[in-house]
């Protein structure tokens, strides 16, 4: 089925016109599709980190989850290696070289499963090892390479703190040696000082087992830290894709300007400079989405043009990708 | 003149260095304790046994089911045995229905004799049976019909409800409403015609075979089980699987390649587990139940072999005269019923604290 299509050998993900609905009942006898994520287009290169940022709700978990599979796809393609993912059999060999990272670490370990049965799970589903020697000495090196003690391996979950709960939701997602990770706000549900610990083993492990990451998060210093590109999302729709720098110096789409102004400021007389861009009212609902941009609702620029049609997403510099109308002119 | 006092001569204390050597690796291994893991099931039968009204209770269901079980060995008259009908012989009348430790004619002679004669703890019946080995072979059979019927729910609710759990949509819909639809059913009915048509359906064929003791009465029991009670088990399992599916560590079995069977068997029944013992343990008592009065309404095991229901239901034609046989099988029932209730409702504190109201 899956035929071999040339993308050049350091992208690893590609994903084209990605489109997820949700057929939500509105009333008894009718439904209305959700658009979760409509259109979204990006790639990610070979061993790097792709950040995924946008307020809660507009889609970023949806995207990862459609990636992986997790949900069939409404529409799009996503080219996983050089090949679309398409047939049963293309999940099944996708489930092998990419996986996932939760977000909260409490609901995504199983409570009535020890450490070493939850990092091993993976490796049972594909019936890995032979012998239980093979499997235990696979497990304790896991363990290992996320920091956790190997006298851990018998305990159940709910005995470790949140940074060491992810520490085994990061050791499973590791233990099929993946290529690929969907990192779902891994950090978000921690304490700030272990934030800083799990990232940077985020980090190291990238460095030793070549891994890509879709980082998504909605803390803009965490995912800046981490990424080397960052797509900003908004109402199911990619907005802006930059290089991690380049995003942050010079973001271009109204929306992104707004995130940015909203980061805080360490150094005071830098945040006392700086404009402060509030946007005025909530993010509207999926289900009644505005026509044409999705933020013209909110955007401070948006003219009557921005009703009638979705903005192109298009390269207006090198590597950097936006949607809106008057990109040239603010 | 004094002496001045040498400045923070107050203060300066005797510093033991010794007390501040770092401590070794194993220094450091013998402060730390590791404390064995709990697991779930060790907590919760460290609460089940804190109760005391459940501990109560399990030792008496297990007194009950192990006399049950082996006094019929030991015991040495039999359930079916006539006392006073011996080979060749015309039948003792003397043997029927002797008061609780009053022996039959040949006996007494016997033990002017010097003989030692096992007594009738609870008398014989009008037939010259021993009464006490009838109510034990009762208890046998009632515990087996709740425990086996307690058996064939569970499975059958828990494949059930757990597909109808998982699947979700169109299966879900038509499973449930299949249930709906056999919840209404009244099942009284369907045992008594089942029972009925089962009698004439299987005929003579049970004979020989081990069910013939217990008779198609209880084998209609059984199907009535199977077919109508899964329903309520198959339920609870479907609304636990619903709301437990959408557990993260679910999709994160997914994401690990999984199918619906290994997520079930390993993630979903797992985590319903304490459902399932709580419901599984307050099924046996109403089996139990069920069995005793179909037994007294005449529908259950076939005669000779006793089930408590029968043998208060025989009891009823004397019943002022030896009111004790009514009584007997009456308290053993409400015994066994009521202790099995109250473990089970031990169970459900002890491992689902959510549950409890």
């Amino acid at each position: 089925m899956s035929e071999i299509r040339e993308t050049g050998n350091d992208i690893l993900v590609d994903v084209r016109h990605l489109k997820q609905y949700f057929n939500i009942n509105v009333s008894p006898l009718k439904t209305k599709p959700l658009k979760a994520v409509d259109d979204v287009s990006f790639s990610i290169r070979r061993g790097e980190t792709l950040g995924l940022v946008g307020e809660s709700g507009c889609g970023k978990t949806t995207v990862g989850r459609s990636i992986l599979h997790l949900y069939q796809p409404t529409g799009g393609e996503v080219i996983f290696d050089g090949r679309p993912v398409k047939s049963k059999k293309d999940i099944a060999e996708l489930r092998k070289k990419a996986t996932m990272v939760f977000q909260d670490p409490y609901s995504s370990l199983d409570p009535r499963m020890t450490v070493s049965d939850i990092i091993a799970e993976p490796l049972d589903i594909h019936k890995v090892f032979r012998n239980k020697a093979e499997r235990e000495a696979k497990i304790l090196e896991l363990m290992d390479r996320v920091g956790l003690n190997s006298e851990h391996a018998s305990r159940y979950a709910h005995e470790f703190s949140g940074g060491q709960r992810q520490r085994i939701g990061i050791a499973r997602a590791l233990s099929l040696n993946p290529e690929f990770i969907v990192c779902d706000e891994p950090v978000s549900a921690l304490d700030v000082s272990i934030q800083a610990q799990v990232i940077n083993m985020f980090v190291e492990l990238q460095e030793q087992m070549n891994l890509t990451y879709l980082f998504i998060a909605h803390d803009i210093l965490v995912v800046r830290h981490i990424s080397n590109r960052i797509a900003v999302m908004y109402l199911g729709k990619m907005v802006e894709l930059a290089d991690a720098a380049e995003i942050y110096d010079r973001p271009l789409h109204p929306y992104t300007r707004s995130l940015m102004s909203a980061v805080p400021q360490p150094d005071p007389i830098v945040a006392k400079a700086n404009k402060r861009i509030v946007l005025s009212g909530d993010i509207p609902s999926p289900l009644n989405a505005p026509s044409g941009c999705p933020f013209r609702t909110r955007c401070p620029h948006a003219t009557e043009a921005c009703a009638e049609s979705m903005p192109e997403f298009k390269e207006v510099a090198s590597g950097h990708f936006v949607a809106c109308h008057r990109v040239n002119e603010l | 003149m004094e002496k001045p006092l040498k400045p923070f001569k107050a203060f300066s204390m005797h510093v033991d260095l010794d007390a501040f050597i770092p401590a070794t690796e194993e220094d450091k291994k013998y402060m730390v304790q590791m404390r064995p893991s709990s697991t779930f099931f060790r907590d919760g039968m460290k609460r089940l046994l804190k109760n005391r009204v459940a501990t109560v209770s399990l030792i008496i269901i297990i007194l009950i089911t192990l006399s049950a079980l082996f006094i019929p060995l030991f015991w040495p008259y039999g359930y079916d045995q006539q006392l006073g009908l011996q080979p060749g012989k015309p039948v003792d009348p003397s043997y029927g229905n002797l008061k609780p430790f009053c022996y039959g004619k040949t006996e007494q002679e016997r033990m002017e004799a010097g003989e030692k004669i096992f007594p009738h703890i609870f008398g014989t019946d009008d037939r010259g049976r021993d009464y006490f080995i009838r109510v034990v072979y009762g208890t046998r059979i009632s515990l087996a019909v709740g425990f086996f019927a307690s058996i064939i729910v569970l499975i059958i609710g828990m494949t059930i409800g757990s597909i109808a759990g998982y699947c979700g949509g169109a299966v879900d819909l038509v499973i449930m409403r299949i249930v709906d639809i056999i919840y209404s059913l009244p099942d009284m009915l369907m045992v008594i015609l089942l029972a009925s048509v089962l009698k004439k359906a299987l005929g003579n064929s049970l004979d020989g075979t081990v069910l013939e003791k217990i008779g198609s009465n209880i084998i209609s029991l059984f199907i009535v089980f199977g077919v109508l009670y899964w329903v309520s088990m198959s339920r609870l399992i479907r609304g636990q699987i619903l709301s437990l599916k959408e557990q993260e560590y679910v999709l994160a079995s997914r994401a690990a390649g999984a199918k619906g069977g290994w997520i079930i068997r390993k993630h979903l029944l797992p985590n319903s587990i304490s459902v399932i013992i709580i419901s599984t343990a307050l099924q046996i008592p109403s089996a139990i139940f069920t069995e005793s009065y179909l037994s007294f309404l005449g529908l259950g095991v076939n005669a000779p072999m006793p089930s408590l229901g029968s043998l208060a239901s025989d009891a009823l034609n004397g019943m002022s005269t030896y009111p004790y046989r009514m009584i007997i099988p009456a308290v053993v029932i409400s015994l066994i019923v009521l202790s099995m209730n109250l473990f089970g409702d031990g169970l459900r504190d002890a491992f689902d604290p959510k549950l409890r109201n």
